[in-house]
C-alpha cells in the first residue's frame, strides 16, 4: 500500500512489482481519503473565518471576502451599545465579572483538589477505596440533571442573612461554588495520578524534618507537582471562562452579568441580529480559549490512553 | 491504582486511645472535608431535594406543598411527553451513532490513511476547535451559518446555484441540532479513537501488509477488533451525556417550532424556569437522575476504574 514513502516497510524489489493499475488505484484512494477530509472540515474552517471577517466588516461574501473594513463593530469596547431601543451596558465589568468567575473557579478547583487528591493517593483510612470509586461514578453522572435543585439550594442560601447574596442566587461566587463541585471530582482524580507517581521518599524525609501532613503536602509535595496543577488550573480556568448554562440560569441582573451572557443577550432576537457587533464581542470573548489552543493543540491532541508516542 | 504507604511503626498507624484516634480524624479533616462539603452540598443534596421536589406543586412562590403523585399522574398524561419523549430518542440515537461513527472515521482517517503526520494533526486540530469555543460563540457561527436570510453561509450557496433562500432552522430543526452536538461529539471520538489506534503496535499491520492484507482488510480485522473497548465506552458515555445536555439546543433553537426540537432535558429546564412549575419539573428531571444513577452504576461495572477514567481525561 504505502509504496514509495515508507521504503523500509517495503523492500525494492517489491515496490517494483507493484503494477501500475493497483499504483493507481492507490493513488485514487489517497485523494478520495484528503477530498473527504477537506469537504468536512472546510465548514468548521469557514465559521471561524466567518467570523473573524464578520468582526472587522460591514459585509462578509460567501464567509471569507469581507466588502468594507470598519472597526465600527468593536465600538462595545470603548463604550454602551444601543441597537434599536435597548442600551447595553458598558462591556468592561462584564469582563471583570468574567475574570472573577473564571479565577474563583480555577482557585477553587485547584485548593480542593490538590487537597482532596492528596488524601485519596497517600492516605489509609477506611473507606478510601468507596471514596474513589464515588468520585469516579460523580464524574460520569450528569450533573446538569440537577439543576432545578441546584437552583432551590441557592435559593435557600440567598435568604441566610449577610451571607445569602454572596453564596446564593444572583451572585458569581455563588455559581463558583457549584461550577467548582461540577468539575472537582475529575480534578481530584487527575491529581490524585501526579501524586501516585512522587516517591515516598520525599514525603518521608519531610516528616522526617518535622513537617506535619499539611505541611508536608504544601511545602514539599506541591511543588513537586506544579506543571500538573497548572494543566488543571488551565483546564478549569477555561471551563469557568465558557461557562454558560449555570450562570445564565441563576443569574438575573445585568450588573453581574460574564461575558457569555452579555453575548447571550446581543444575540437577542434573531430576526435583527447585528452579526458585525456580534462577530466582534464572540471573538473578544473569546481570546483566552484560541490564546490557549494556539499555544497548546499539539500536546492537546497528545493527551492519551496510555501514553504511547502521539 | 494509589501507591501504598511503606508502613514504619509508630507514625500515625496505630490509633490506640480515642484521644489519638480523634487526632487522626483531625489530619483528615483539611484534606477531604472541602471535597466532601461540595460533593454533599452539589450532588448528594440535590438528588435528595430533586427526588422531594417532584412530590410538590412548588411554583414561584417557592413553597413546599406535597401533592402526592400528581406530578407523576400528569407526567403519564401530559399530551406534549410523547412527543418529547420520541424527539429525544431520535436526538440522542442519531448524536450517538454520529458521533461514534464519524469519530471514528476521523481518527482511522487522519491516523492509518494520511501518513504525514502534520497533515493529520491539522485534520484534527479544525475538529478540537469547537470543543474549545465557547458554546454561545459556537452558537452564533451556527445561526450564520444556516440563517433564514440571504447572508447565511448555506443560503449563500444555494443563490449561487440559482434556489431560493431557506429558514433551515424552521424546517429541519433536529437535523441541525445533530449536526451541532454532533461536530462537538465527533471530536471527542476522534481524540480518543487516534490515541488508541496509534498504540495499536505497527508490527502487527505491517505483517498483515506483508500476508497480503488490503486496508479494508486491515481495518475490519485489526483496527476495528483493537478499539472495541473505546468505542463502546464512547457509545455509553455520549449516550448518557446527550441524554442530560442540551445548551446547544437551548441556545439555537430553545426547543422551537412548535416543540419540534424539545428534548426531556429541555422540557424539565422549561417547566421549571421558564413556566416556573418547579415540582413537575423537577418530576421530569427526575427520571434522568434516576437513569443517570443507574447508567453511572452500569458504566463502572462494564469498564471498570481506569477505563472510565482514562479517556476522561482527553476528553475534558
Amino acid at each position: 500500500m504505502q509504496t514509495q514513502k515508507t521504503p523500509t516497510t517495503v523492500p525494492a524489489e517489491l515496490v517494483a512489482k507493484v503494477p501500475l493499475r493497483e499504483r493507481i488505484r492507490v493513488r485514487a484512494g489517497k485523494i478520495l481519503v484528503y477530498s473527504f477530509l477537506v469537504l468536512v472540515s472546510a465548514p468548521i474552517v469557514v465559521m471561524y473565518v466567518w467570523l473573524f471577517m464578520q468582526s472587522i466588516s460591514t459585509q462578509v461574501l460567501l464567509g471569507f471576502m469581507p466588502q468594507k473594513l470598519s472597526l465600527n463593530n468593536w465600538r462595545f469596547l470603548w463604550g454602551e451599545v444601543t441597537i434599536g431601543v435597548k442600551t447595553y451596558i458598558s462591556i468592561w465589568p462584564v469582563v471583570l465579572n468574567t475574570f472573577l468567575f473564571a479565577i474563583g473557579v480555577t482557585f477553587l478547583v485547584v485548593l480542593v483538589s490538590t487537597l482532596s487528591g492528596f488524601a485519596l493517593s497517600r492516605f489509609q483510612f477506611r473507606g478510601r477505596t468507596q471514596l474513589t470509586s464515588m468520585t469516579i461514578l460523580l464524574h460520569a453522572f450528569p450533573g446538569v440533571t440537577l439543576l432545578i435543585a441546584i437552583y432551590y439550594i441557592l435559593f435557600a442560601l440567598w435568604k441566610v442573612p449577610i451571607i445569602g447574596p454572596i453564596i446564593g442566587l444572583n451572585s458569581i461566587w455563588g455559581v463558583v461554588f457549584v461550577k467548582s463541585a461540577l468539575e472537582i471530582p475529575m480534578a481530584a482524580w487527575i491529581v490524585k495520578g501526579f501524586f501516585d507517581d512522587i516517591s515516598w521518599d520525599i514525603e518521608w524525609a519531610a516528616y522526617v524534618d518535622g513537617c506535619s501532613r499539611l505541611q508536608a503536602w504544601r511545602r514539599v509535595i506541591l511543588p513537586v507537582i506544579q506543571p500538573g496543577i497548572a494543566s488543571v488550573a488551565i483546564f478549569a480556568f477555561l471551563a469557568g471562562w465558557s461557562e454558560f448554562l449555570y450562570l445564565f440560569t441563576f443569574i438575573f441582573e445585568q450588573k453581574n452579568f460574564t461575558l457569555s451572557l452579555y453575548v447571550k443577550q446581543l444575540i437577542g432576537d434573531f430576526k435583527f441580529v447585528d452579526y458585525g457587533l456580534l462577530s466582534a464581542a464572540a471573538l473578544f470573548y473569546m481570546i483566552p480559549p484560541l490564546l490557549f489552543f494556539l499555544f497548546t493543540q499539539k500536546s492537546l491532541l497528545k493527551v492519551s490512553f496510555g501514553g504511547i508516542k502521539g | 491504582m494509589a501507591t501504598e504507604a511503606p508502613v514504619i511503626e509508630g507514625l500515625e498507624r496505630r490509633p490506640i486511645s480515642l484521644l489519638a484516634r480523634l487526632k487522626n480524624f483531625a489530619v483528615y479533616v483539611p484534606f477531604l472535608g472541602p471535597f466532601l462539603f461540595l460533593v454533599a452540598t452539589y450532588f448528594f443534596l440535590p438528588v435528595v431535594i430533586t427526588t422531594l421536589l417532584s412530590f410538590t406543586g412548588m411554583d414561584s412562590k417557592m413553597l413546599w406543598d406535597f401533592v402526592g403523585l400528581d406530578n407523576f399522574k400528569r407526567l403519564f398524561s401530559d399530551p406534549i411527553i410523547p412527543r418529547i419523549a420520541r424527539n429525544t430518542a431520535i436526538y440522542v440515537v442519531f448524536t450517538c451513532t454520529f458521533n461514534v461513527f464519524f469519530g471514528f472515521f476521523l481518527a482511522l482517517l487522519t491516523t492509518y490513511f494520511v501518513e504525514r503526520e502534520n497533515i493529520g494533526l491539522i485534520f484534527r486540530s479544525i475538529w478540537l476547535l469547537p470543543r474549545m469555543t465557547p458554546s454561545v460563540i459556537y452558537i452564533i457561527m451556527w445561526q450564520w451559518f444556516v440563517s433564514p436570510t440571504d447572508v447565511g453561509f448555506v443560503n449563500q450557496i444555494l443563490h449561487a446555484l440559482g434556489q431560493p433562500s431557506q429558514a433551515w432552522l424552521a424546517r429541519q430543526p433536529m437535523t441541525i441540532i445533530i449536526l451541532v452536538n454532533g461536530v462537538i461529539g465527533a471530536s471527542f471520538g476522534m481524540i480518543i479513537f487516534s490515541a488508541a489506534i496509534k498504540s495499536i503496535p505497527v508490527d502487527l499491520i505491517r505483517a498483515a501488509r506483508v500476508d497480503g492484507a488490503s486496508d479494508l482488510a486491515i481495518v475490519r480485522r485489526i483496527i476495528v477488533p483493537m478499539l472495541k473497548w473505546p468505542i463502546m465506552f464512547m457509545t455509553v458515555w455520549q449516550t448518557l451525556s446527550l441524554l442530560a445536555s442540551y445548551e446547544y439546543i437551548l441556545l439555537l433553537t430553545d426547543g422551537g417550532p412548535f416543540y419540534k426540537s424539545e428534548v426531556w432535558a429541555l422540557n424539565a429546564y422549561h417547566r421549571a424556569f421558564s413556566s416556573l412549575q418547579f415540582g413537575y419539573g423537577a418530576s421530569i428531571a427526575l427520571v434522568l437522575v434516576v437513569v443517570g444513577i443507574i447508567a453511572t452504576f452500569i458504566m463502572l461495572k462494564l469498564f471498570g476504574f481506569r477505563r472510565l477514567m482514562e479517556p476522561a481525561k482527553a476528553g475534558a
